[in-house]
C-alpha cells in the first residue's frame, strides 16, 4: 500500500505511483492501474487460496472427528467407515500413523543428512570449480527422479538388499527392542527410511553446497595462514559459517520426508496398529495411509483421511517454521 | 622440527576427511546409477511404439501387450492445463512482489508462498478433493488433478519469477522511466524480456516437478483403462499413477508395464529438465558460461 499514495490533484483519474526501487514517481494512466491492479489481484488470490485450503480441510476434518467414537489423537486403530467395529461406528485415531511418519522421517534424516553434507563438502572444498559444478548437477538429478520411480525401485530392487543389511543390524543391536524382529525383514520402516534418505539427500546437498560456496575467502585464507590442513580449515571456517543454514536445510529435508507419500506407500507393508520394530515388515505413515486407504473409503472414510492430512499439514508447517527460525536467529546473532 | 612439518595424526585426519567426503559422494551416486540402470534395462523390455500408442482398454493384467497411451495423454493434458493456469498467475504474483509489493500484503504473500512450498503434495490433493469433489459435487476428472498440480507448481513458479525479476538491473528500469515510459510498459517491454530466459527455465523446472506427482493425482483422476481425451469429464489416465497401479500387481506382465511407464516418465521429465538447462545456459551472459 505504501508505494501507491493518492495524489491530491484535481484529476481523479490520475494516480501518482512511486517505484519502490528507484524512488521515482510518475502519473499512472489507465494501463498502469489495470496492470498494477491485476498484479495485486493475483497476490490477493494466493492469500484467498491459502485461507480456502485451511478452511475446507478444517471443515471436512471436524465433521469426521465429530463422528469418531474413539479419541482421534491417541487411538491406534484406523476404521473410519466402521467395517469391523462392533456397531459399525467409525473408530479412527492418528497416533499409530503419526508415529510411523516420525520414525521413517527421522531414519531418513539420520541417514541422508550426513551423506548430503559430505557430498556438499566434497563438491565445494575438494573438487576444482568446473568439475564440482558438473558433479553437483549429477547429484541434482536425484531430485528430478519422480517419487513413484523411487517407490518402484525401492520395492523391486532396494528391498531385496535390505534383508541382508537388516539382519546384520539385528545381529549387532537386536538386544534393543527397536531392532528386534520376528525373523522376517524388508518392506519395513527402515527400508522406507532409506528411500526417504535418498530422496531428501539432493535437497539438503543443494542448499549446503550453496552455503559452503559462500564461505568468506578471508576466513579460509586466515585458517590456512595459521598452518591448518584442508580438513582443519573446513572445521575452522566452512562448517561454522554454514552451521545455521545447513541445520535449516536438514529441517527442510525432514519436512519433505514427513509429507512423502507414494514412495513410502509402495515400499511399506501396511500393518494396522502401532509398529515399534523398525526392521520387520510393517508400519504406516499419515501420507501413505491416505494413498492406500483412499480407494476403499466412503464419505466418512474420506473425511477421516482429510483429518489426518490436516495433522500432516500442521506437522510440516511447524517443521518449516522451525527451519526459518534457525536461519533468522543465526542472522541476528551474526549481525 | 621445521615449520612446514605437519604431524602424522593431522595428516591422517586430513586424508580421512577427504576419503569420507569422497565416499559420501559415491554413496549418493550409487542409488542414482542403480535407479537409472534398472529403469532403462527393465523398462526397455516393453518400451516401443506399441506401448506408447495403445491403451489398456480390454487388456487383462496378465496380457503381455497393452500400453500407456491413455496415461501419457492424461498426464500431458493435466500438466498442460496446470501450466496454463499457473504461468500467468505466478508471473503476475512475481511482478507484484518485485515491482509493486511493499508492506503488509507482500509480506503476507511471501510468507504464504513459503508455506505452499512446504505443502505435502498429498495435502494439495486432499484440498481439491474437499473443495471440488466433496464440496462442489463434481466427479473425478483430469481437470481436478490439474487444479491440485496448479497448487504445487504455483510456489515454485512464483519464487523463480521473483528471483529472476530481482536480477534485472534497476538502471534498466530507470532508463525506461527517464524516457517517459509508463511503469506497466516498462515492466512488459523492458523488465520481462530481460528476465524471460530465467523465468522460462524456472517454469519448465516447475512443470517437470508436477509431471511426476502421483499422490494428488491418485485422489482426483478416478480409475480408467481407456483413452479419455476430455479432461473435464469422466476419469482420465495418468502416467505416474499407471506406474503405481501396475506395481501393485504381482503379475510379471504388469510389473514390466510399470517399468516401461517409469522409463517413459523419466524420459519426459529429463527432457524438460534438459531443455530448461539449455535455455538457461544458452541465454546466460557469455562470461558466466
Amino acid at each position: 500500500m505504501s508505494n501507491e499514495r493518492l495524489s491530491p490533484v484535481a484529476d481523479a483519474d490520475e494516480v501518482e505511483v512511486r517505484d519502490p526501487r528507484s524512488g521515482l514517481t510518475a502519473k499512472a494512466g489507465l494501463g498502469d492501474r489495470l496492470f498494477g491492479g491485476s498484479a495485486r489481484g493475483a497476490a490477493v488470490f494466493i492469500l484467498i487460496l491459502m485461507a480456502a485450503i485451511a478452511a475446507f480441510l478444517i471443515y471436512q476434518a471436524a465433521e469426521a472427528i465429530g463422528k469418531d467414537q474413539v479419541n482421534f489423537v491417541t487411538s491406534f486403530t484406523w476404521d473410519p467407515d466402521g467395517n469391523s467395529t462392533p456397531n459399525g461406528q467409525p473408530e479412527f485415531g492418528i497416533a499409530a500413523i503419526a508415529w510411523g511418519t516420525l520414525v521413517t522421517s527421522v531414519i531418513g534424516v539420520l541417514l541422508g543428512a550426513p551423506v548430503a553434507i559430505g557430498v556438499a563438502l566434497f563438491i565445494t572444498q575438494y573438487l576444482p570449480r568446473k568439475i564440482g559444478s558438473v558433479f553437483g548437477y549429477i547429484v541434482d538429478l536425484l531430485a528430478a527422479v519422480p517419487s513413484v520411480v523411487y517407490g518402484l525401485w525401492g520395492l523391486l530392487v532396494l528391498d531385496q538388499h535390505m534383508s541382508g543389511v537388516s539382519k546384520i543390524i539385528e545381529d549387532v543391536l537386536g538386544w534393543i527392542p527397536l531392532f528386534k524382529t520376528d525373523g522376517t525383514y524388508g518392506s519395513s520402516m527402515f527400508t522406507a527410511g532409506v528411500v526417504l534418505a535418498i530422496m531428501i539427500l539432493p535437497i539438503i546437498a543443494a542448499i549446503a553446497r550453496e552455503i559452503y560456496k559462500q564461505t568468506p575467502r578471508e576466513q579460509i585464507e586466515a585458517a590456512y595462514a595459521l598452518g591448518a590442513t584442508r580438513w582443519e580449515m573446513i572445521r575452522l571456517a566452512v562448517l561454522p559459517y554454514g552451521r545455521s543454514g545447513v541445520t535449516s536445510a536438514i529441517i527442510l529435508g525432514f519436512g519433505r520426508a514427513l509429507g512423502e507419500t507414494i514412495a513410502v506407500a509402495m515400499v511399506l507393508t501396511q500393518v494396522p496398529g502401532l509398529v515399534t520394530r523398525i526392521l520387520q515388515p510393517g508400519g504406516n505413515t499419515i501420507a501413505a495411509n491416505i494413498a492406500v486407504q483412499f480407494g476403499d473409503a466412503f464419505t466418512t472414510g474420506r473425511q477421516a483421511l482429510i483429518a489426518s492430512g490436516l495433522v500432516l499439514f500442521l506437522m510440516t508447517l511447524i517443521v518449516n517454521y522451525a527451519a526459518r527460525v534457525v536461519v533468522r536467529r543465526a542472522g541476528k546473532a551474526g549481525s | 622440527m621445521s615449520l612446514t612439518h605437519t604431524s602424522p595424526t593431522r595428516k591422517l585426519k586430513d586424508k580421512s576427511a577427504y576419503i569420507i567426503a569422497g565416499a559420501a559422494f559415491v554413496i549418493a551416486i550409487i542409488p542414482l546409477i542403480s535407479i537409472l540402470w534398472t529403469v532403462i534395462v527393465k523398462g526397455a523390455k516393453d518400451f516401443d511404439t506399441y506401448f506408447l500408442f495403445h491403451s489398456m482398454r480390454n487388456v487383462a493384467e496378465s496380457d503381455s501387450f497393452g500400453g500407456a497411451y491413455h496415461a501419457i495423454l492424461g498426464t500431458l493434458e493435466q500438466v498442460g492445463i496446470a501450466a496454463l493456469i499457473t504461468i500467468p498467475l505466478s508471473l503476475m504474483v512475481g511482478i507484484y512482489l518485485v515491482e509493486y509489493g511493499r508492506g503488509r500484503l507482500s509480506q503476507a504473500v511471501t510468507f504464504f508462498v513459503d508455506v505452499m512450498m512446504g505443502l505435502p503434495s498429498i495435502v494439495a490433493g486432499l484440498f481439491i478433493l474437499s473443495v471440488w469433489i466433496l464440496g462442489a459435487g463434481f466427479q473425478a476428472s483430469g481437470f481436478a488433478a490439474s487444479l491440485a498440480l496448479t497448487i504445487l507448481m504455483l510456489p515454485v513458479a512464483v519464487r523463480s519469477t521473483e528471483e529472476m525479476l530481482k536480477l534485472v538491473s534497476p538502471a534498466l528500469r530507470e532508463a525506461s522511466y527517464a524516457l517517459g515510459v509508463p511503469k506497466w510498459r516498462t515492466i512488459t517491454k523492458v523488465v520481462l524480456p530481460t528476465a524471460l530466459p530465467g523465468i522460462v527455465t524456472g517454469m519448465m523446472l516447475g512443470i517437470a516437478r508436477i509431471m511426476g506427482e502421483t499422490a494428488p493425482v491418485l485422489l482426483l483422476v478416478g480409475v480408467t483403462q481407456s483413452i479419455n481425451g476430455n479432461p473435464f469429464s469422466e476419469p482420465q489416465g495418468s502416467l505416474p499413477l499407471f506406474v503405481f497401479n501396475e506395481s501393485q500387481n504381482s503379475l510379471q506382465t504388469a510389473v514390466d508395464r510399470g517399468w516401461a511407464a517409469a522409463l517413459t516418465l523419466i524420459i519426459l521429465i529429463m527432457l524438460l529438465n534438459l531443455i530448461a538447462r539449455l535455455i538457461a545456459w544458452w541465454k546466460a551472459p557469455a562470461a558466466s558460461r
